[in-house]
């Protein structure tokens, strides 16, 4: 594994230990390609990447258009899960896949003081 | 911008795919340089043009891989400041065809076309004749034939 590559997979080990997270990437934000992935199966990373780079860009437009700076964390909660998506100074989009349950544990933990 | 297609089981795919990918010019084409359909070109010598300039680059590209002695390449992209060209080759049971695709690096991306162009190559596959009766092409016929596959490809 080249320097590159072995920094990208330790950053994404810290992602993907978090308990129920299914999967992470690193997509470049400008033309949607995968840099770098941990995904389990099931998870269709080329395309979670390519859709989310396009969302991003048409949420900073928007955000610039609202005049509220840029965007720090998108979350979007889903049915079954959620997508975490944090954009970086670097022109990358860090990219997580949650399911359901890590995402409650973690609401009912921080917003009401309780751990399961 | 209009979609047209010479034959139209290309027609349903592709303006699914421009809709998707936010693709700006798409040409689908045999390895030849014959247009099957077209979207978003406004003349004709445009439409000659970028056809026999992608079936040119795809056809070095070929030859550069036999010479590798690799298979073909899947996809080839070229990125400008504004605009990205794609050119891919897909199978259909109408022979090899090649669609080339320019996008506006402000609407879509590399990702988005890769995206859905894989979905292009299913849905022509499957809409394509299944029963293929490769038309040869004479000489004498060869100016009335492109002149008829522009003016359908231009609404005329």
């Amino acid at each position: 594994m080249t320097a590159p590559a072995a920094a990208y997979g330790k950053a994404l080990d810290l992602i993907t230990r978090v308990r129920s997270v299914r999967g992470a990437m690193l997509v470049s934000a400008e033309d949607g390609i995968v840099v770098a992935e941990q995904l389990m199966e099931g998870i269709k990373g080329p395309a979670v990447s390519a859709l989310a780079a396009s969302l991003a860009a048409r949420l900073r437009r928007a955000m610039e258009a609202a005049g509220v700076g840029a965007s720090l964390f998108w979350h979007l909660q889903a049915e079954q899960g959620a997508l975490l998506v944090v954009p970086t100074s670097g022109g990358t989009l860090v990219v997580a896949v949650a399911s359901r349950t890590s995402m409650w544990d973690w609401c009912a933990s921080s917003c009401c003081g309780r751990r399961r | 911008m209009t979609t047209r297609a010479v034959e139209t089981w290309t027609l349903e795919p592709l303006v699914k795919f421009v809709k998707e990918a936010g693709a700006r010019l798409v040409l689908v084409m045999t390895s030849a340089g014959q247009v099957l359909a077209q979207h978003g070109f406004s003349r004709a010598v445009d439409v000659m043009s970028a056809a026999a300039l992608g079936a040119a680059i795809m056809a070095s590209t070929d030859e550069m891989a036999r010479q590798l002695r690799q298979p073909p390449f899947a996809a080839l992209n070229h990125q400008g400041e504004r605009h990205g060209i794609f050119l891919a080759g897909l199978a259909t049971g109408r022979g090899r065809l090649v669609a080339l695709v320019v996008y506006d690096l402000d609407v879509s991306s590399l990702g988005l076309v890769q995206l859905f162009f894989e979905q292009l190559a299913t849905d022509l596959q499957a809409a394509s004749p299944k029963e293929s009766v490769p038309k040869q092409v004479l000489a004498a016929d060869f100016e009335r034939q492109l002149s008829d596959s522009l003016n359908t490809l231009f609404g005329r």
